[in-house]
């Protein structure tokens, strides 16, 4: 183990450190490392009877974790950060959150052959549902948004994007830029947009438009519906609601195909 | 049940869709309505409900006849539901599937939850009560104006009044929690000073002040941990990783090699998250451990790396893989199949499209491919040139 010196030297040039901290009226680090972990204590122990009496309503009310989430950006922690916080080991906030993540990544992944990796938030809300199964605690979709931005930090491509009062949620990398986001945005009312409507609403070139669309259909977020009646439609898969499509099983599309 | 109507569920022009949720089964009262369970859809203007397998069996009601409505919640073998009081039935409403209806209520049983999110949009579409200022096409019957208000039964009343007592008590236990929370948040106001003081001390271990040893760096660090606060301390020797996250690695190197071994020595971190925090089962990893731990790999000079591509997707890859062996082998199957597109590699190795793709970019950024570029994707060919 690391010993600080001994002897009359080290003595006289701690003492020369202090008085030169003194001087400038700051306290040594060492000594606020040790004010930092009473203070730990303190904040350790007022947690843990906030936890006896409380751990249920995290896990049963999203009313009481968006509060609470709302106390900690205040306070400046992320409760989130590590399974090794306090938040975690006392409260099982993270477990909560975490285990959700772990549910968004195996939806998003199922889905991205069919629609490029972008999805409606309700759309990812009503899966994640399905897939906890009945006797699972319900989430919210403030709950989601919480755990999509955590996965940021691992590189996956997950983002979301404002769209039509709510969101779509990406998890690929693929590069999506303003002019990408305006032409999604132009798509929600109907679930898919053409070169005209484009030049109309937005007031761009015809090349402009194209090489947005051909990028979107080249990530696989659009589909290209040449035979439309008129001019040909890209259509986006993640903004086809239960209103207009229902799931086709396997059964079902073989019959199709002749 | 006697408020709903017949409807092809479609929406008319002004009239906007705010949430669907599937799996809700409609009660009259506190009997199972005689309808199987379906699709249940709030919009700006009405309530919806289709039946899931027949899309014909579809039926309506305007929010206008909605007097209020409050949650149940769940029980032993019980969905939640949502619990809808409604106003007498107006004279021209159209027919439906029930005639009459001794109840004045309706309940949403949510088997597959969604329960909160569509009680929230419910509030907010009462509250704003959108239907009153954006009429539709066809004249949807409105339950509002003084006819109804007259023929209120003194029974609504005392039912109202009982219900607002058990929405008190269960407000009280929940409301117990908030007052905790904000006397917690009072105290934790010293948590504010402390997340100051932990930034003056990193300040200073950055600029080196003082004489603060390496161990007392390590605790420091443990505590910024626990307490979820930005560390912004990095060493040379560990980054911002702790003790803790120096364990994770240890366990990682051991738990990953078979999983990467199957799957061509490379597996993207969103999979190894999924995979670890699924074996695990409870005290799971936040993904910010995960990433702390596998950049720890090199200096515990384990066979395993982090990888960042140029796209920001992370890997984690068996060190024996080596980078010259993925271009060769990605510069032979191109070869040998004369082109490729990410997903025909994907299949041809047993990986995933996404790490495919990053190898076929990583061969071209090395010279030994070229691409083809157009709408029907994207195609790697030998290097020629």
């Amino acid at each position: 183990m690391h010993r600080r010196g001994v002897g009359a030297g080290a003595i006289a040039k701690k003492k020369l450190a202090e008085a030169k901290y003194k001087e400038r009226g700051n306290v040594l680090a060492e000594d606020q490392i040790v004010q930092m972990s009473k203070q730990l204590e303190t904040f350790k122990s007022n947690l843990e009877e906030f936890a006896s009496k409380h751990k249920q309503e995290i896990r049963k009310s999203s009313q009481f974790r968006v509060q609470f989430q709302e106390m900690c950006a205040t306070i400046g922690v992320d409760p989130l950060a590590s399974g090794k916080g306090f938040w975690s080991e006392m409260l099982g906030v993270g477990d909560f959150y975490y285990e959700l993540g772990v549910q968004i990544i195996e939806v998003c992944l199922a889905l991205k052959h069919r629609n490029g990796g972008l999805i409606t938030l309700d759309e990812l809300h009503q899966r994640v549902l399905k897939g906890r199964g009945k006797y699972a605690q319900d989430v919210s979709q403030d709950d989601l948004v919480r755990a999509i931005k955590k996965l940021k930090v691992m590189g996956s491509g997950f983002g979301m994007i404002p769209v039509g009062g709510s969101y779509l949620v990406q998890s690929v990398p693929a590069e999506l830029n303003m002019d990408h986001t305006v032409v999604l945005q132009l798509a929600e009312k109907k679930g898919y947009v053409t070169v005209s409507e484009i030049k109309d609403s937005l007031k761009w070139e015809k090349e402009r438009a194209c090489h947005v669309l051909d990028h979107l259909l080249k990530e696989g977020l659009a589909w290209l519906d040449s035979q439309a009646a008129g001019e040909s439609q890209y259509w986006l898969p993640a903004l086809f609601s239960e209103l207009t499509s229902r799931d086709v099983t396997p059964e079902e599309a073989n019959q199709m195909t002749p | 049940m006697d408020r709903f109507s017949w409807s092809n569920g479609l929406l008319e022009i002004n009239e906007t869709l705010v949430i669907q949720q599937r799996g809700v089964r409609l009660y009259d009262g506190d009997d199972k309505a005689k309808l199987d369970v379906g699709v249940v859809l709030l919009s700006t203007h009405r309530l919806i409900w289709r039946d899931v397998k027949n899309h014909e069996c579809c039926i309506a009601m305007p929010l206008s006849q909605i007097l209020f409505f409050e949650e149940q919640a769940a029980g032993i073998g019980k969905s939640a539901k949502i619990v809808i009081h409604l106003h007498p039935t107006l004279t021209n409403k159209e027919p439906g599937p029930y005639q009459h209806s001794k109840y004045s209520f309706i309940k949403l049983s949510f088997k597959e939850h969604g329960q909160i999110e569509f009680y929230r949009r419910l509030t907010e579409e009462m509250t704003q009560k959108r239907w009153e200022n954006t009429p539709v096409s066809q004249p949807i019957p409105t339950g509002t104006g003084s006819q109804a208000g007259r023929t209120r039964a003194v029974g609504i009343v005392g039912i109202e009044r009982k219900i607002e007592e058990k929405r008190k008590e269960t407000d009280k236990n929940i409301s117990e929690a908030f007052e905790d929370l904000s006397k917690l948040m009072v105290k934790v106001k010293n948590a504010k000073e402390m997340v100051e003081l932990s930034r003056s001390i990193a300040n200073k271990i950055k600029d080196k002040q003082g004489d603060i040893t390496e161990d007392e760096t390590i605790r420091f660090k443990s505590y910024l941990l626990s307490m979820g606060i930005a560390n912004p301390v990095t060493r040379e020797t560990h980054g911002s990783g702790t003790h803790y996250h120096l364990q994770l690695a240890k366990q990682l190197g051991d738990m990953l090699q078979a999983p990467l071994e199957e799957r061509g020595g490379m597996m993207a971190l969103t999979e190894v998250y999924c995979l670890v925090n699924r074996a695990r089962g409870m005290e799971l990893l936040s993904p910010e451990d995960l990433v702390n731990a596998c950049k720890m790999f090199e200096s515990l000079k384990l066979p395993l790396r982090l990888r960042v591509f140029d796209s920001g997707v992370m890997v984690v890859q068996l060190q024996s893989h080596s980078e010259e062996e993925m271009i060769a082998s990605a510069l032979d199957s191109v070869s040998d199949k004369g082109s490729l597109t990410a997903e025909e590699f994907a299949k041809l190795l047993g990986l995933s499209v996404l790490l495919s793709k990053e190898r076929l970019l990583l061969a071209e950024k090395m010279g030994h491919l070229c691409r083809d570029d157009s709408v029907e994707g994207l195609r790697f060919y030998p290097n020629l040139f």
